[in-house]
């Protein structure tokens, strides 16, 4: 079934001075779910030269299709959501000063004492929280809640941001070593491994991208995305918790779902979504054929993109791949060079040899 | 050199400079002191010292501003698979630290490296009850450099120390935000004032001290005071602004006035003589309570040798001990102006007028 399709063209991806500054832009633009227009600029932008048809949808999802050469072609849709979590503005309370509400998995312990950046146009603001000389030690013992932070903008900058507007962190992307630090590295990675699969498209199938909106709210994108596209496989590239921190108490951390430096992760079930016995069979063999670093995502819960995309229509076979990443939805994730570029490498060479044949029913399923 | 206080504020603010470890902030302000005195010099515990020789004939009367440059932040206390454990220098509120970006100046290779890295929380299964929805002391949370373990291991030991690095911001309003404006703003206010003075006559000699080791306990302040002896001394720290989360002791409003101390670690006849200067002058000010003391170098001021007068300044913060603290440009400002005028103003036989009644 997996055999490498002649016509595939030798991609190794890297992360040269022009790819770190695309992802640059994406991982510092400020896109919250429902307000994605940053992101879908940036693709737009990075895919106006490309022989593709494209336009956004009903939703704000950017669409996007590359037609492959040759016949009898899969039409194979890859989603990775451009939204992340954040902040809107939602009352007024004083000179500068703004309640806020959260939106999408914020701990409210990530927010306090952080710089932000508010609206289309990055206004700085803090959150700040009283200083420790004036609190008591009831008062240590509790978690500074969401509705006693402010989100401040500094005197009169009441005119400058309004409620309604998000916000975000204002983390700017890093590298640090063999590891990259960013705020909105989820889901960011994987719109750059979309805009780079699409630069670099196999001719063997017709690639229906999917850049999509509200994934942090329940992949709201994804699902009407996947009824437009109808495709015949369908993939999630998004980023998942690599939790492979040390235990308090030095015991063994048996459940760190991923682990840096282990490569893409391969999901066989997550919270959402079965992932199909063939396509994470063609995405191993393919990794380990192509001698990339591979692991599975330990199964449990979470979701992503495919979650909806799975239960389009009559079904539509899929599966998810991630970079493992560190402190997702916090001031900055982490994730390993490495791991990003692998994963994108392993997502080209898989699809280069895709093939009809891996719908026919698996033996032994 | 031109002195301009919101860049030399922000270049004050990108550097570390931690109790016991002044180094990189003495070698950000030494330049600017050095244009504007006659002579600096470091004494035994870091404190930076710069005198301008005043116009009055010798024995002349001396004044010294002192205002702490040190900054609170954490330390290494061990590794574990390339992540630090961490302890806090100074007073730091461990609920703001997860998702903090911070800097390791790692020693471990023999020279210093700086090391970017963030504190972490830990996912909750890696935590113990209390740490799944509770504030996490500090003892559970980790920095992470994003260098594998092998490197870590190379660069870095226990007693490292760690620097906030969150970048100074300006914000509407004339006001910025950073880390360690407490109480790099009262360096750059006292800056100001001998800029002005370095443009004026005066009498006295004045000799300013970025003082280190305050927030451990005004260490540099006790052996400034002593080394110098002056006949007054003006403190200046940073006091609490009003915001959000602010509590309900007497708080100032950014932009509109400085605070003057009153309390028991100030002499009242410099309070009143400082009063009538801004009074004189229309600068704004409001009388910061401080009871039993101000929690700040004065205290270390007023008790050494048999005792020094000490007047004191405050610049209103907000979120105190945050890396996003937030001042008022126009604070300070009008703070470095208070003290030139007060000081260009002092006749040689001033402390006559300092007088218990």
């Amino acid at each position: 079934m997996a055999r490498k399709v002649e016509n595939s063209k030798k991609y190794s991806p890297r992360l040269g001075k022009q790819e770190l500054d695309l992802l640059t832009r994406l991982s510092n633009a400020l896109a919250v779910s429902g307000d994605e227009q940053e992101v879908r600029e940036i693709v737009y932008e990075e895919l106006s030269a490309l022989d593709v048809s494209m336009h956004t949808d009903a939703m704000g999802n950017v669409l996007v299709k590359h037609e492959g050469k040759g016949a009898d072609r899969l039409k194979v849709m890859v989603a990775a959501h451009m939204d992340e979590v954040g902040m809107m503005l939602t009352k007024e309370d004083g000179d500068g000063f703004f309640e806020f509400v959260v939106i999408g998995g914020v701990d409210p312990r990530q927010l306090v004492g952080k710089p932000v950046m508010v609206g289309r146009k990055h206004v700085p603001g803090v959150i700040g929280a009283k200083a420790i000389h004036l609190t008591t030690k009831e008062e240590r013992e509790q978690v500074l809640k969401v509705n006693s932070l402010r989100i401040d903008v500094g005197l009169g900058g009441s005119k400058l941001v309004e409620i309604g507007d998000r916000a975000t962190f204002s983390t700017s992307l890093a590298v640090l070593g063999p590891s990259l630090r960013g705020k909105a590295l989820d889901d960011r990675l994987g719109v750059f491994n979309l805009i780079q699969l699409l630069k670099n498209a196999p001719e063997n199938i017709d690639l229906l991208a999917a850049f999509t909106v509200q994934e942090e709210l329940g992949l709201r994108g994804a699902t009407v995305a996947a009824y437009h596209f109808n495709p015949d496989i369908g993939i999630a590239m998004d980023s998942t918790p690599a939790n492979d921190l040390p235990h308090f108490d030095g015991e063994a951390n048996p459940t760190h779902n991923t682990k840096l430096d282990g490569g893409p992760a391969i999901y066989l079930m997550d919270g959402a979504t079965i992932g199909d016995r063939r396509l994470v069979k063609w995405l191993t063999e393919t990794a380990d054929a192509e001698k990339i670093p591979w692991q599975y995502r330990q199964p449990g819960k979470g979701g992503t993109d495919a979650g909806a995309i799975h239960k389009t229509r009559a079904g539509v076979p899929s599966v998810s791949v991630s970079v493992p990443q560190r402190y997702l939805h916090s001031p900055a994730g982490m994730v390993r060079i490495d791991d990003e570029l692998n994963t994108l490498r392993l997502m080209h060479a898989a699809l280069s040899r895709l093939e009809r044949s891996i719908l026919n029913p698996q033996e032994n399923n | 050199m031109t002195f301009e206080t919101i860049p030399f504020l922000k270049s004050m603010l990108s550097v570390a400079g931690l109790s016991g470890y002044e180094a990189p902030i003495r070698d950000v302000v030494t330049p600017v002191w050095q244009e504007l005195s006659d002579r600096t010099w470091v004494n035994s515990h870091g404190s930076l010292h710069a005198i301008r020789y005043g116009e009055g004939t010798e024995p002349r009367p001396k004044v010294m501003i002192a205002a702490h440059m040190d900054a609170i932040g954490l330390m290494v206390t061990g590794i574990e698979d390339g992540f630090l454990r961490i302890t806090q220098v100074g007073g730091v509120d461990p609920r703001i630290l997860p998702g903090q970006m911070v800097m390791v100046h790692g020693s471990n290779s023999g020279e210093s490296v700086e090391l970017p890295g963030m504190v972490v929380m830990p996912p909750a299964h890696l935590l113990p009850k209390d740490g799944k929805s509770g504030p996490l002391p500090q003892k559970y949370l980790l920095v992470d450099s994003g260098l594998r373990a092998k490197e870590v291991n190379k660069l870095v030991r226990v007693g490292d120390v760690i620097s906030f690095a969150t970048e100074p911001c300006e914000l509407s309003g004339d006001t910025l935000s950073g880390h360690t404006l407490d109480n790099r703003a009262s360096v750059a206010a006292t800056t100001v004032a001998l800029d002005l003075l370095s443009r004026r006559k005066h009498l006295w000699d004045v000799i300013a001290v970025a003082t280190s080791q305050e927030e451990v306990g005004g260490i540099g302040a006790m052996g400034s005071s002593f080394d110098i002896m002056p006949d007054f001394a003006i403190v200046i720290d940073v006091t609490f602004a009003k915001g959000p989360g602010g509590g309900d002791t007497v708080l100032f409003d950014l932009g509109k006035t400085v605070p003057i101390t009153w309390g028991s670690c100030v002499h009242p006849a410099l309070y009143n003589a400082m009063k009538a200067t801004a009074d004189e002058y229309e600068i704004p000010v409001a009388r910061d309570f401080a009871p039993s003391g101000s929690g700040t170098d004065a205290y270390d001021v007023q008790v050494a040798q048999a005792g020094i007068p000490v007047v004191e300044l405050g610049i209103p913060l907000r979120y105190m001990h945050t890396p996003v603290e937030v001042v008022s440009i126009k604070d300070i400002k009008r703070a470095g102006r208070l003290m030139a005028e007060f000081i260009s103003n002092l006749p040689l036989d001033f402390m006559n007028t300092v007088k218990w009644e």
